[in-house]
C-alpha cells in the first residue's frame, strides 16, 4: 500500500508543481498571447462542446486513422516482400534511402495537385508519411531473423506461409512496432499540418482558425486537445504494444536480469 | 558481394528514374502533375543557378543547426541529470511522459503569434521536437550503466566528476549518438515544415511559392532538393556515430523508442 | 539407416577457401546411438548439417535409408546447441512442442496428447504454459529435446546440446537421452567436443581428425546398457576407452597422420 502511495506521488508531484506555477505565474497576466490558466481552463468546456468534437475532432482521428492503417498495411507487406529477398533489397535501397528521406510535409503541395484537399489528400499525405518507417523497420526485422532459428524452422519442414506467419513475422514484431511507433509520431504531425494548410475542418484547421481570428484562448485550448490526443494515442498504442510484445519484454527482462 | 550489391542498387535508381520519364509521358498519369524526369532535372537546374535558392538553403540549414545543437545540449544535460539526482527520474518521469507525445506542429500558431516568421520561429518547434530525441535515448543510456562498473570505479576513489566522465559518458555515448542522429532528422522535418506552413524564410517556403505558382516542375525538384539533404544528414549522422564510437563494439540497434 | 559417403564440403567466400570436411565415410544402423567427438573446430556441425539436410555437401553423398539427402528430410529432427535461440520466445513451451506437429496429419486432440506426452518423457510435464526464457537453460534444452520427439523422428541429430548446460544438468540430460533412445528406438547421432560424454553415451564413437576432416577412428564402446552416471564412469573400460579416444584427439590435434588400419573400421568383434 504504501509503495503503491509513494509511485503515486511520484506520478502527480511534478506535473501539479508546473500547473501551481503556470497558474500562479499567469494568472495576473495581460500579456495577450499568454492569457491566465484560469481562463483558458474556463474556455475550455465552451470551445469543445460535443457538437465541434463531432464536427472537428472526429473527422482528424478517423483521417488519421485511415491513413495510418493504410500505412501499416502497405509498410508491412512491402517491407516482408523486400526483406525476405536479398536482391530485392539490393536493387530497392538507394531508392527506399532517399524517398524516406524526403521530409513528408514537402509532398503535401504535390499531393494538392492531384487530390484536392478534401479528406483524400489528408489520408493520402498521412500514409505517405507513415509508410516509411514501417517498411523501413519491417524490412530490417525481416532481414535480421535468428539463423539458429531459421535453421529450425528449416529442419522441421517449415516453410512457405506458415514459416512467415510462425517465424518471421514474429521474430520481426519488435523491430516492426518499433516503426509504427515512429510512424504515429509522423502521423499526427501530417494530420494536423494537412489541416492547416488546407482544410474545412478539423483540429489543424479550428487551431489556425482560432489563432488567425485573434481567439487566443480558444487557440490555447485548441493546443491542449492536441497534446491530449498526442498524448491519449501513444497510451493506447503502449497498450497493444505490451499485449502484442509482452513476450519480448520478458524475454529482455531476464536477459538483463542475468546480466 | 558488395560490388553485386551496388550495381544492383545503381540499376534499382535507375530503373526508377526511368519510370518517372516514362510514365506522365506516356500518358499513365497527368504530366501536369506529374512531370518527367527531365523536366525535374531541367528545374532542379534551374533552381541550383539562382542565387535564391542558396539563400534559402542557407537559412533552411541555420534553422536545423541552430536547433540541432540547442536541443542537443539541453537534452543531453536534463538527460543526464535527471538520470544521475536520485528520485529525480521517478518524479519527473508522468511529466516526460505526457509531454513528449504533444505534437510540436501544435505550437504553429503560438508561435506564429509571438515571433511571426523569424527564425525563432523555427526554433520553437525544431527545439521542442528534437529535445525529446536526445532526451530519452540519453536517459536510456544512463540508466544503462552496468552498475558493478560504477561500484568498481568507486572502490577505487574515483569521484562523482571522474566517475561521469570514465564510467557514465562511454556507458552512454552510443545511445547520444542514437538520439543525435534521430533528432537531427525530426529537426529537418519541422524546419521545412515551419517553413512551409509559417513561411519563414527557407526551403520550405521556397516549395510554398513554387506552389501557390503553380510553377509544379520546380516544386518537385525542391523536394529532390530536401530529400537530398536528408539523405545527407543522414548519412553524415550514420558516419559521424561510426567514427565517435569507433572504440566501441556497439552492436547495439535502435531502442525502442 | 544414414550412410555417408566420401563428404565434402568446402566453403567458399571472400577470396578464402576453407575446406571443412574433406573425406568423411561411415555408417548408422538403424537403432544406434552413434557420437562423433573430435578436436575444435574440426566440422562436426558441417556434418551433421550435412547429414540433417540443412546445408549442401561440396561433394560425397548422405543416404538416409537409402534415399539421398538433399533438404530436410521427413523423419530427422535437430537439436541445436544454442537451445535459447532454437525455441521461439513468442510462443509458449507446450506452442513450442506442438509448432512441427500442425503441419503433419494430426488432429488437435492428437497433436495435444503428442505435446503432454512428449514433455512428460523429459519431465516437464507443468512447464506447458511457461515461456521458454522463463525457464532454466537445462530446462530449455528438454523443451527441445521434447519438440524433438514429438515430432516422432526416426533419426535424431543432436549439435553439442549440453555444451552450454552446467555439469550437473549436464549429467541429467545424458541419462535422459540414453533412456529416451532406449524406450523408444530412434537413430540418434551425437556430437560433443566432451570426451567422458562421448564414452558414456554412445554405442560407438567416431573421432574425427582436425580440419580438414577425415575419420580417424571408429571405437564400439562395450560397456554394459545399463548405465549411470556413478558406476560405469569408474568401471575401468570406461577409463581404457576414454584414454584412447583423448589420446586419438591429442593426436588429431598435433595433425599427426591417421593410422590407415583402425580409420573407417570398425574396432570391435564382427557382428
Amino acid at each position: 500500500m504504501r509503495r503503491f502511495l509513494l509511485r503515486l506521488a511520484f506520478t502527480v508531484a511534478l506535473p501539479a508543481v508546473l500547473l501551481a506555477v503556470w497558474w500562479a505565474a499567469s494568472d495576473s497576466s495581460t500579456d495577450v498571447y499568454w492569457p491566465p490558466l484560469r481562463t483558458i481552463l474556463k474556455t475550455f468546456p465552451d470551445v469543445w462542446t460535443a457538437e465541434r468534437l463531432r464536427t472537428d475532432a472526429l473527422p482528424s482521428v478517423l483521417r488519421l486513422a485511415g491513413g495510418y492503417a493504410t500505412a501499416a498495411v502497405a509498410g508491412v507487406a512491402l517491407g516482408t516482400v523486400i526483406g525476405s529477398y536479398r536482391r530485392v533489397r539490393a536493387v530497392c535501397e538507394p531508392v527506399l534511402e532517399f524517398l524516406r528521406a524526403v521530409p513528408p510535409p514537402v509532398l503535401i503541395p504535390v499531393i494538392m495537385l492531384f487530390a484536392g484537399i478534401g479528406d483524400t489528400m489528408k489520408v493520402v499525405v498521412i500514409a505517405s508519411g507513415c509508410v516509411w518507417p514501417v517498411l523501413l523497420n519491417t524490412v530490417e526485422g525481416v532481414r535480421a531473423v535468428d539463423s539458429v532459428m531459421a535453421e529450425t524452422a528449416r529442419s522441421y519442414g517449415i516453410t512457405g506461409a506458415a514459416r512467415l506467419r510462425h517465424v518471421v513475422l514474429r521474430s520481426a514484431s519488435p523491430q516492426i512496432f518499433a516503426g509504427l511507433r515512429q510512424a504515429l509520431s509522423i502521423g499526427i504531425i501530417l494530420m494536423v499540418i494537412s489541416e492547416m494548410f488546407a482544410a474545412s475542418s478539423g483540429l489543424g484547421f479550428t487551431v489556425v482558425q482560432f489563432q488567425r481570428g485573434f481567439a487566443i484562448p480558444d487557440m490555447w485550448t485548441g493546443i491542449l486537445v492536441l497534446g491530449l490526443l498526442g498524448f491519449l494515442l501513444s497510451v493506447v498504442f503502449q497498450l497493444v504494444e505490451r499485449r502484442a510484445l509482452g513476450w519480448y519484454h520478458g524475454l529482455r527482462d531476464s536477459t538483463r536480469r542475468s546480466r | 558481394m558488395k560490388g553485386v550489391n551496388s550495381a544492383l542498387g545503381a540499376a534499382g535508381l535507375a530503373a526508377f528514374l526511368a519510370l518517372g520519364e516514362a510514365v506522365p509521358r506516356l500518358g499513365l498519369v497527368k504530366e501536369a502533375y506529374f512531370p518527367p524526369t527531365s523536366r525535374i532535372a531541367e528545374a532542379l537546374g534551374n533552381e541550383l543557378a539562382d542565387a535564391a535558392f542558396w539563400t534559402a538553403l542557407g537559412d533552411t540549414l541555420t534553422g536545423w543547426a541552430v536547433g540541432l545543437a540547442v536541443a542537443a545540449c539541453a537534452g543531453i544535460v536534463v538527460g543526464v541529470v535527471v538520470s544521475v539526482v536520485p528520485y529525480l527520474r521517478e518524479a519527473t518521469a508522468s511529466t516526460i511522459e505526457f509531454l513528449r507525445p504533444i505534437p510540436s506542429v501544435a505550437l504553429i500558431p503560438l508561435a506564429v503569434l509571438l515571433y511571426g516568421n523569424e527564425l525563432r520561429s523555427v526554433l520553437l518547434l525544431v527545439v521542442y521536437a528534437s529535445f525529446w530525441q536526445v532526451l530519452i535515448q540519453t536517459m536510456y543510456g544512463v540508466q544503462d550503466v552496468d552498475p558493478v562498473a560504477d561500484e568498481t570505479a568507486r572502490s577505487y576513489g574515483l569521484g562523482p566528476w571522474a566517475r561521469i566522465r570514465y564510467v557514465l559518458w562511454p556507458t552512454a555515448l552510443p545511445y547520444v549518438m542514437t538520439g543525435l542522429r534521430l533528432a537531427a532528422a525530426v529537426a529537418l522535418i519541422l524546419t521545412i515544415t515551419a517553413e512551409l506552413v509559417i513561411g519563414s524564410p527557407g526551403l520550405g517556403a521556397r516549395i510554398a511559392i513554387a506552389q501557390s505558382s503553380q510553377a509544379v516542375p520546380d516544386m518537385y525538384a525542391l523536394i529532390v532538393v530536401t530529400g537530398v539533404l536528408g539523405l545527407l544528414i543522414n548519412v553524415g549522422a550514420r558516419s559521424v556515430e561510426r567514427r565517435a564510437l569507433a572504440w566501441h563494439q556497439s552492436v547495439r540497434g535502435e531502442v525502442m523508442v | 539407416m544414414l550412410d555417408v559417403r566420401g563428404l565434402k564440403k568446402v566453403y567458399e567466400g571472400s577470396g578464402r577457401r576453407v575446406e571443412a570436411v574433406r573425406d568423411l565415410t561411415f555408417t548408422v544402423d538403424a537403432g544406434e546411438l552413434v557420437c562423433l567427438v573430435g578436436p575444435s573446430g574440426c566440422g562436426k556441425t558441417t556434418l551433421l548439417k550435412c547429414m540433417g539436410g540443412l546445408l549442401a555437401p561440396t561433394a560425397g553423398q548422405v543416404l538416409l535409408e537409402g534415399r539421398e539427402v538433399t533438404g530436410p528430410p521427413p523423419g530427422t529432427a535437430f537439436v541445436f546447441q544454442e537451445y535459447g535461440r532454437s525455441l521461439f520466445p513468442w510462443m509458449r513451451v507446450g506452442q513450442n512442442v506442438e509448432l512441427p506437429l500442425k503441419q503433419m496429419d494430426f488432429s488437435k486432440a492428437e497433436r495435444r496428447e503428442a505435446v503432454a506426452d512428449a514433455l512428460r518423457s523429459v519431465g516437464l510435464t507443468d512447464a506447458a504454459e511457461a515461456y521458454p526464457w522463463q525457464l532454466s537453460g537445462g530446462m530449455q534444452q528438454r523443451v527441445a529435446i521434447a519438440r524433438a520427439l514429438a515430432y516422432q523422428p526416426r533419426v535424431l541429430l543432436m549439435d553439442e546440446p549440453f555444451a552450454a548446460v552446467d555439469a550437473q544438468t549436464r549429467a541429467d540430460l545424458e541419462d535422459l537421452v540414453r533412456r529416451l533412445w532406449r524406450e523408444r528406438g530412434i537413430t540418434i547421432l551425437f556430437v560433443t567436443h566432451d570426451i567422458d560424454e562421448a564414452v558414456y553415451l554412445g554405442e560407438r564413437v567416431i573421432v574425427l581428425s582436425a580440419s580438414p576432416t577425415v575419420v580417424r577412428e571408429q571405437l564400439k564402446v562395450d560397456l554394459p546398457d545399463e548405465r549411470d552416471q556413478l558406476h560405469t564412469r569408474v568401471a575401468p573400460r570406461f577409463a581404457e576407452l576414454r584414454t584412447r579416444v583423448y589420446e586419438q584427439i591429442q593426436a588429431a590435434k598435433r595433425g599427426a597422420p591417421v593410422v590407415a588400419e583402425s580409420a573407417g573400421k570398425d574396432l570391435s568383434p564382427p557382428h
